[in-house]
């Protein structure tokens, strides 16, 4: 590992002027994903700014919102009381993830921040417009497995690797971001972007800005929910498709559907119009084949990950049937 | 100046051949094995930065090499140290602090040889920056056995064979411990994912789950 400048900062004032004045400083918080980018020479940043000691660990219900601090641990957010009576779609999204010695570190802010897993972003001896933008995309053509059906470009068919995120999309999670001059507010749904043109950039966090909460508005979406995650092993692997699902079901009728999947698109990948589908239909196997169909529309493979087309209806099929069997 | 220095340790640290052969030094596999590493990491620092640091030329580069204070407790044992802040808390238990029974596996969070509690909590030290600890209360397996009693967990380890080549055990029962203690014990199939990011290629895992098993029905306070 190239070495570097280290500072802490405890206050989020401090934490931003330092990372806005120098362009080769960056933020470390839980540092499971940074750390392991810069022993691999994927990224050197000159000066490593510790947030660990900012005041953002609180997990507070207040006015129907459950606020949720950047440095909440994975872990910590997982095993909440709050989140596993009200939002057990988050927990069960949260420990499909990483291992258990991961989300004791990794952060709920660097998990929205970690960079993709594709292995031409991760070897610096091959071409990533992700990691080096004019050099072409080594998956494109190359071993695509775990790459993107969704929303890709000639430049990336990357895919976000979060579980965490999955589930915070499909929950209609706001994203509150401070700078400089004080804080805004985004959709979870608009925090991340797709590759178009410029795959280095993962989301639309500004340089000299830090998340510094998550709000997510309670819900009648705990009854019926499910996070199925498909992988290469049973525990511990990245996603080749996963599924957050959540109906809200009054009477055999759907009254609210969430429908989103992971492993599939640069981003965590929301399915309005298969969840528009759904509202006021039965919940029995046809209409979920017929949103699964629906959510399908626009998907392309690119050799190896051909069966995703196969395995993602498929996937949201059985999150739909196991999340309506939980009543 | 520092050249001057990193000559003086390359001929304090080089072993003549004789050496090698006969271990007249008396060395240790270890001691040998800490001197060529040393050697390398030198041998790999680019010119231009030792150059610059021995002339002041650029004081970015000189500032690099500036080792950061760092207070923590080990196995209960409080220690103040200098570390580079690249050291991740892994290299400086087995390096600088000589407890070499945290393992370095894979050295990137995927096989969790290098399990160790930080403040109670079992994590990964290798995707730890040493620097990231400061004022923490760091037990690694050497802290577990209370002298020559050993902890419930490696006795369970050793009644149920639950390894073969032992180079993940450290960490396997640091992870163990934790589990338990977060109460993720409870059934066979809990116990295996919540244990997944502990890798054991010698493949001991039905017995590692029994020994686990054993420690959590026991009941008894670990």
């Amino acid at each position: 590992m190239i070495n570097f400048q280290y500072l802490r900062a405890s206050v989020v004032k401090i934490a931003l002027s330092l990372v806005s004045k120098d362009p080769k400083a960056t933020f470390i918080a839980g540092g499971t994903n940074l750390i392991d980018l810069m022993k691999r020479g994927v990224t050197a940043p000159e000066k490593l700014i510790d947030i660990n000691k900012l005041p953002l660990a609180q997990i507070e219900l207040k006015n129907n919102v459950l606020h949720i601090g950047a440095m909440v641990s994975n872990s910590a957010l997982a095993e909440d009381s709050i989140v596993k009576e009200q939002f057990p779609l988050l927990a069960l999204a949260l420990q499909s993830g990483a291992s258990a010695q991961l989300r004791n570190v990794a952060t709920v802010g660097g998990n929205m921040m970690q960079r993709t897993r594709c292995g031409y972003f991760y070897d610096t001896t091959m071409p990533c417009n992700k990691r080096q933008p004019g050099t072409g995309c080594g998956a494109i053509g190359g071993y695509n497995r775990m790459h993107a059906i969704f929303g890709t470009s000639e430049s990336c068919i990357a895919v976000h690797p979060s579980d965490m995120c999955v589930g915070l999309v499909a929950l209609d999670a706001q994203v509150v971001i401070a700078n400089a001059k004080g804080e805004r507010k985004i959709s979870f749904a608009d925090f991340h972007r797709l590759p178009g043109s410029t795959p280095e950039k993962d989301n639309n966090l500004q340089k000299g800005e830090l998340i510094v909460r998550l709000e997510i508005p309670t819900n009648n979406l705990y009854k019926n929910f499910h996070y199925l995650k498909v992988r290469d092993r049973s525990s511990y692997a990245f996603a080749l498709v996963s599924v957050a699902a959540a109906l809200e079901i009054s009477q055999g009728i759907i009254k609210n559907a969430r429908l989103a999947m992971g492993g599939v698109a640069h981003k965590p990948w929301r399915l309005v119009e298969a969840e528009n589908f759904l509202k006021g239909k039965t919940a029995n196997a046809s209409n979920f084949e017929d949103a699964a169909r629906i959510a399908m529309y626009g998907a392309k493979g690119f050799g190896e990950n051909d069966f995703k087309l196969k395995l993602a209806p498929n996937s949201i099929i059985e999150a739909l049937t196991v999340a309506k069997a939980k009543a | 100046m520092l050249n001057n220095d990193i000559r003086q340790s390359l001929l304090l640290f080089k072993p003549t051949m004789a050496e090698l052969d006969n271990n007249q030094s008396g060395d240790t596999r270890r001691d040998f094995l800490k001197k060529s590493s040393l050697f390398t990491a030198l041998s790999l620092t680019p010119l231009t930065v030792l150059k610059a640091a021995e002339g002041k030329v650029d004081e970015r580069f000189a500032e690099l090499f500036e080792k950061i204070p760092l207070n923590l407790k080990v196995n209960n044992k409080p220690y103040v140290l200098k570390v580079e802040p690249r050291a991740t808390l892994l290299d400086l238990l087995r390096e600088q602090l000589h407890l070499t029974g945290t393992k370095k596996g894979c050295d990137h969070g995927q096989c969790g040889a290098c399990t160790v509690h930080v403040d109670g909590k079992r994590v990964n030290s290798c995707l730890s920056l040493a620097v990231m600890n400061e004022g923490k209360s760091i037990t690694t397996i050497e802290g577990l056995a209370k002298g020559d009693e050993l902890h419930p967990m490696q006795a369970a380890f050793i009644k149920h064979d639950g390894f073969q080549c032992g180079y993940c055990t450290p960490g396997q029962i640091m992870s163990a411990v934790a589990c338990v203690r977060e109460g993720h014990a409870n059934s066979k199939e809990e116990i295996r994912e919540y244990m997944s990011g502990n890798i054991c290629r010698c493949g001991a895992y039905p017995n590692i789950v029994d020994a686990i098993q054993e420690v959590k029905e026991k009941g008894t306070a670990i």
